[in-house]
């Protein structure tokens, strides 16, 4: 018996109990259908945190007061603020350190004639946007002579833009922060939302001299931001950075850190972390609702062999061998799961995709989970489909025929 | 075919049934060949193991000099495919598939195409008076249409040899008559050898050969002039 012939015996077969086929294959159906979707939306989430670390610049790192092994509560823990001396040290201290700036924020109320709005100002130095590799798209950017004369201007984000100057220009406007006049030079790039959800857009950048004289009164601060002359001397101005600040910060031999160095990747490799525990978890999950499947394939197999008892006595009365019977069942099984499978992964990639939409995240399809999710449905056809194909063969074909 | 001291046995130690017990007997090509005797006493095992469908628990069964006994699965169910064709009292024709998917059944396991097996189905029914019912289910079908459709199915692949096991006791006298002009034309016009299990005395009377069985033991065995 040719292959073509088992398998359209094995899909009448099927056909003949639709629902019951149909109910059969539920099982292999949600298994690749959840591993599908979950595959899909981790694998969107990780590209969309990942487009957005990248976002803030490549070679990017942050210095914070506090201990790394304190950092947990977010607080400082009473370590002393950063001072424009310790720039200067790092300046000549840190071969690797192409730009550097200092950076302190708070959230202000902004004033534009009757409009007002509660924004995050940040006093920062030129090199800011561009560690941040961040534009300027109307205007223009802050410079080394503005942060010299401490002048009184400032480059705002778009959500700004949008609400203190609707339908007017943004430009050479005047924005009144904390009894502050600061002239808009320059407009940001759009960002969108932050992975952690937060409007990126939503900021007003000012010099750093203006912002330590007119609004904060001190020029302490608690961010270094500084980016290294190239990706792979990440590690060396990172190395060099925390040489320096140990040395002005007097911290003795052995002792530890009382600030921290982070790099946006850490927070990646964290994330793929989670996303690998996650994988993990999942691949169990559908481990063993592919089991259940397969053990509801079996069971449904064996119901329909003893069924088909006579049946199969039949055809073994006109000349099937045992091994047609065999393939005969086997194929209907695989049948049975293959189907599934394929109806679960279009099930999954519609899931993934609706609900990418909906959680506004890029929908992936997950190229590799695709064939393996097939290729597993398969093989649950194959294991679970053979006990009850054989028991189905073994039958002698006169029992077969009389069996009632 | 020849039988030399045949036994089957079913069951073990007290409750061991002779279903056959020592039967000798030896069937020429061509002849037909009516089995008579009380229920139990082994006519449709004698058929079952003619047909090789199952195999003597002791003595030998020779279909032309071999033994079957030495032969694999595969090859008895080539020889259930080519050499032999059955005929059951409950026709036992697949449910839910149609007249034609059935008497083609024997031509999927003889690795004949679909286009052939279709058209040789075709032939097969309209030989048996049942051109157009094609497409009908068995639970569409009378019973001696059901069982012109299993005479077909029997005959489609060209067999040898028939055996049939009570073809008529299912059926009225008259599809009963008529299933026996068929079954009887299929001996005289293309030389099939006929081996047929009755309680029917007028359906015995088509043969040429009349077999007793008693007991698992053959009681007698006697031509009969036509
Ligand atoms: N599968 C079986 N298990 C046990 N006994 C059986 C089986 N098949 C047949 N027999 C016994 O073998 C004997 C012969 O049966 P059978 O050949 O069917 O008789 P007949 O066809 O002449 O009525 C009977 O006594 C029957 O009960
Ligand atoms: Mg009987």
């Amino acid at each position: 018996m040719n292959a073509r012939a088992t398998i359209s015996l094995a899909l009448s077969a099927l056909l003949r109990n639709r629902m019951r086929s149909a109910l059969t294959m539920l099982g292999v159906v949600i298994g690749v259908a959840a591993v599908l979707m979950m595959e899909s939306l981790g694998q969107g989430a990780t590209a969309y945190i990942g487009a957005t670390i990248s976002g803030m610049g490549s070679n990017m790192l942050m210095v914070v007061p506090g201990a790394p092994s304190q950092r947990m509560g977010g607080g400082s823990g009473g370590a002393a603020l950063f001072s424009l001396h310790d720039l200067d040290a790092i300046r000549r201290g840190a071969r690797d350190v192409a730009l550097l700036s200092p950076a302190s924020q708070r959230p202000l109320r902004t004033v534009v004639g009757g409009l007002n709005r509660s924004t995050v100002v940040t006093g920062v130095w030129p090199d800011y946007l561009d560690i941040r590799a961040w534009s300027v798209v109307k205007g223009r950017a802050l410079t080394d002579d503005d942060e010299r004369q401490a002048a009184q201007v400032c480059v705002i984000g778009h959500t700004v833009e949008e609400a203190l100057f609707p339908g007017r220009a943004a430009l050479n406007g005047e924005l009144r922060i904390h009894d502050v006049t600061c002239r808009v030079v320059g407009v940001l790039e759009t960002k969108g939302a932050s992975a952690f959800g937060m409007d990126q857009d939503d900021v007003i950048f000012m010099p750093f001299s203006t912002w330590s004289r007119r609004i904060a009164g001190t020029d302490r601060f608690g961010l270094v931001m500084a980016a290294a002359r190239s990706q792979d001397r990440i590690d060396d101005a990172r190395a060099q950075m925390t040489s320096v600040l140990r040395q002005r910060r007097r911290i003795l031999e052995g002792d530890e850190d009382d600030f921290a160095v982070r790099d946006p990747r850490e927070v990646q490799a964290v994330l793929d972390q989670v996303t690998g525990i996650l994988t993990t978890f999942l691949l169990g999950v559908a481990g063993i609702s592919l089991l259940v499947g397969g053990i509801g394939i079996m069971n449904i197999m064996l119901v329909s062999v003893t069924e088909r008892t006579r049946e199969i006595g039949v055809r073994l009365a006109v000349g099937a061998r045992s091994s047609d019977i065999l393939s005969q069942f086997i194929v209907e099984a695989v049948v049975l799961s293959a189907v599934g499978g394929l109806i679960g992964i279009g099930v999954g990639l519609g899931a993934a995709f609706g609900l990418a939409r909906l959680i506004n995240v890029p929908f992936i399809v997950p190229t590799a989970a695709v064939p393996i999710a097939f290729g597993v449905s398969l093989l649950v056809g194959v294991v679970f489909g053979v006990f009850p194909a054989r028991k189905a063969a073994r039958l002698n074909p006169l029992a077969a025929l009389r069996f009632e | 075919m020849r039988f030399a001291n045949v036994s089957r046995l079913y069951g073990e130690g007290e409750a061991t049934v002779r279903a056959l017990d020592g039967v000798d007997l030896t069937i020429e090509r061509g002849d037909f060949v009516a089995i008579t005797g009380a229920s139990g006493s082994g006519k449709s095992t004698a058929v079952s193991i003619l047909g090789c469908l199952d195999l003597p628990t002791a003595g030998q069964y020779f279909i032309e000099g071999h033994p079957v006994q030495s032969l694999s699965g595969d090859v008895l169910a080539a020889l259930r495919n080519a050499k032999f064709g059955f005929i059951f009292q409950s026709y036992n024709l697949l449910a839910r598939t149609s007249a034609l998917d059935n008497v083609s059944l024997p031509l999927i396991y003889a690795g004949v195409g679909a286009l052939e097996r279709e058209a040789r189905g075709y032939a097969a029914l309209a030989a048996v008076g049942l051109a157009g019912r094609e497409d009908a289910r068995p639970n569409q079908l009378s019973g001696g249409q059901q069982q012109r459709v299993a005479v077909a199915r029997a005959l489609i692949n060209a067999p040898e040899v028939i055996l049939a096991d009570e073809p008529t006791g299912n059926l009225d006298s008259k599809t009963g008559e008529e299933i026996m002009q068929l079954i009887s034309s299929l001996n005289e016009a293309r030389g099939i050898t006929v081996i047929m299990v009755t309680h029917d005395p007028k359906s015995a009377a088509w043969a040429r050969r009349r077999v007793v069985f008693s007991d698992g033991k053959i009681a007698s065995d006697t031509r009969v002039s036509a």
